[in-house]
């Protein structure tokens, strides 16, 4: 064991090229950066969850760290060896150690591929095929919890749940250090949701795994990740430690995303920050912090000066004027 | 009034293997100027039955038993194409889940929006007003000039606001919302659930409002239907429910909804076993395999029972589910 971290991320930026040559001739912009200038570190064994709207980045900022989208800055560093611009013969080797579960559960299976070629496919792209891979086909089905005889099943026969323990399956067959899943439970019923995420963390436990878990639903990160960071625009607006965020977010994204999560009890009081306006497009960055446009709380000097990083008890923000005190602040904030 | 009064319905499918009985005597009520929700898992049978409700059951599919009352007199289940066509659209209108599949790409939402007044009779001047003050409705930001521009030049959160004004643009006396904030992020979905209040009370009409979110069901409906494997388990207010679930099954679902949890568990909690098969039906209680009073008495079938005037359970244990409650 070593003392650096399992995946430390510094820095890092992904641009997207839009529209064609005649936006350039126009002179409009021809790049997005849909995420800016990220950092974060995941020590073995922990599970950071991502979380933000759509269009946040979440997404593209898992693909940079699985090496499927090439990254314009920054650093990626897997244990300690640095992963950006690696050529593509050395990604192979490293996908046995990390990888990756897609967000659709029966659409990231191939529908003519039975699930034991589901699973046993993954020993024989690394040229593991020494193994008795019967053996490991019914390791792995008893593993995730799925009867012998689901083998011979074809991914339409197979419901969201299964399917999905059907990808864990998969994503575990290698022994892997760190498991990268975009949005693990969307779309599947709220009782099969817990089943999914109790077998992740009993992986987690048995097999010390990593997890850098991507997510819109704060329920499931709460119940999963020992940290979280909060994404907007392509940067981190928060970062820390999830119980303590869940407590005290310090950060006016943060808190409204937090109360807008609707409870199952009719008779529950809200006390909701509302954001104003729409999402602003990546195209045109709004100045200052670049929140203000959406947030209650803007002063002057949020519209003109960007914030710097700073820390708040566990976490890390960009605020000028962070939240403080537990969620009863927020809502006295937001009824005055 | 009762807008819309399902009474014992029951749809079968024919399949290659069978007959899949997809709705079992299923009953409910939507009063007038109220918000009913229906929740339940995958495959318990809430398309099916919105499906049946707007004469939409795919071509192997029948009604075999019951009424669909609207409006107290016509019963949809016998009604001629022209007069399901006379209600849809007008009187009985439809929010997806998908907004961008619900507005045609290659039209803009003015002319959309004309041609859903297609009935009307009104000018084409006219119908433009009306278009723009419902955009107006579901603050959508310079309506006028809106018009004239085509669905993906919207965010997904404002189509769906389309969506909705285009569903109450008739001003129609049911509405039936099918998972309409599934596809949103949670600001959207709280914006959205404000939104279909404030426009339920201002034009009076009835939802029916499909999800399988909890917290949104609390949040938006008055009333609301659990569904279980093509059945109504449990009917009641939403407070009842919530508060004092009668059906064990209602007992596990809301058990299973992480949102109740305040803190980090070792263990979520899930509903152990699998849905029965639809083609072949367990004799008597649906859920019995799955429950945990489950006894000799399950295997004929349970009576809905009153729990209180307006909560009915369909369960012969309703009296030991109620100490129990979370």
């Amino acid at each position: 064991m070593t003392t650096e971290p399992l995946l430390s991320v510094s820095e890092l930026r992904v641009r997207f090229r839009i529209g064609g040559m005649m936006s350039a001739l126009a002179g409009r912009r021809t790049e997005i950066e849909a995420v800016s200038g990220v950092g974060f570190t995941l020590e073995r064994g922990q599970t950071l969850a991502l979380v933000g709207e759509s269009g946040s980045g979440k997404t593209t900022l898992a693909r940079a760290v699985d090496g499927l989208q090439p990254a314009a800055g920054g650093s990626i560093r897997f244990e300690g060896r640095e992963l950006r611009d690696l050529p593509k013969k050395d990604w192979k080797p490293l996908r046995r150690k990390m990888s990756m579960m897609f967000q659709d559960p029966v659409g990231s299976l191939s529908p003519r591929l039975s699930v034991r070629s589901l699973l046993a496919e993954p020993f024989a792209i690394h040229g593991l095929s020494g193994r008795s891979l019967e053996a490991e086909v019914e390791r792995l089905l008893a593993l995730v919890g799925l009867p012998r005889d689901f083998a011979d099943r074809y991914p339409h026969q197979l419901s969201g749940g299964q399917a999905r323990r059907v990808g864990v399956a998969r994503a575990v067959a290698l022994d892997p250090e760190l498991i990268i899943a975009d949005e693990p439970t969307a779309g599947l019923d709220v009782s099969i949701q817990g089943e999914v995420l109790n077998l992740l963390n009993d992986l987690r436990d048995r097999m010390g795994l990593s997890m850098l878990i991507i997510t819109h639903n704060l329920h499931v990160v709460r119940q999963i990740a020992d940290r979280m960071a909060v994404m907007y625009l392509g940067r981190f607006v928060e970062e820390g430690e999830t119980e303590a965020i869940f407590r005290a977010p310090h950060h006016p994204y943060t808190a409204a995303l937090l109360s807008a999560n609707p409870e199952p009890d009719p008779d529950k009081v809200h006390n909701r920050i509302a954001l104003s306006a729409e999402v602003p497009s990546l195209l045109d960055r709004p100045s200052g912090c670049e929140f203000h446009t959406r947030c209650p709380f803007a002063q002057a000097i949020c519209r003109t000066q960007a914030p710097a990083p700073s820390a708040v008890g566990s976490s890390r923000l960009t605020c000028h004027f962070p939240l403080n005190g537990g969620p009863s602040a927020v809502e006295a904030i937001a009824a005055s | 009034m009762t807008v819309l009064d399902v009474k014992d319905l029951s749809v079968d499918f024919a399949t290659e293997a069978g007959t899949l009985q997809a709705l079992r005597k299923v009953s409910l009520e939507v009063p007038a100027n109220r918000i009913v929700g229906i929740v339940g898992e995958s495959g318990c049978g809430k398309s099916t039955l919105i499906n049946a409700v707007l004469g939409l059951l795919a071509d192997n599919g029948a009604v075999t038993a019951g009424q669909i009352l609207f409006e107290g007199k016509s019963d949809l289940v016998h009604l001629d194409g022209n007069g399901m066509r006379a209600l849809r659209g007008q009187k009985i209108a439809t929010v997806f889940q998908d907004p961008m599949g619900a507005l045609n790409p290659v039209l803009s939402v003015g002319k959309q929006m004309r041609d859903i007044q297609y009935r009307s009779g009104l000018s084409r001047k006219a119908k433009d007003a009306l278009s723009v003050e419902m955009l107006r409705k579901v603050r959508i930001p310079d309506p006028e000039r809106r018009l004239a521009q085509f669905p993906h030049e919207f965010s997904g959160g404002m189509k769906q606001r389309i969506a909705i004004a285009m569903a109450l643009l008739m001003r129609p006396s049911l509405l039936i919302a099918d998972e309409p904030t599934t596809a949103l992020d949670a600001t959207l979905e709280v914006a959205i659930i404000e939104l279909l209040k404030e426009l339920q009370k201002q034009i009076g009409c009835s939802v029916l409002f499909i999800s399988h979110h909890l917290g949104v069901i609390a949040e938006l409906c008055d009333e609301m239907i659990v569904m279980y494997a093509g059945e109504v388990v449990e009917r009641g207010s939403t407070r009842d429910i919530f508060h004092n679930p009668r059906h064990p099954y209602t007992k596990k679902l809301l058990d299973c909804d992480p949102a109740r949890l305040s803190r980090r568990e070792p263990r979520l909690p899930t509903i152990p076993g699998t849905l029965p098969d639809l083609r072949n039906r367990p004799k008597g209680c649906v859920f019995q395999a799955r429950c945990e009073f489950a006894d000799d008495a399950c295997s004929t079938m349970p009576p809905d029972r009153a729990v209180s005037a307006s909560h009915v359970a369909r369960c012969w244990h309703t009296d030991e589910t109620a100490g129990a409650a979370a």
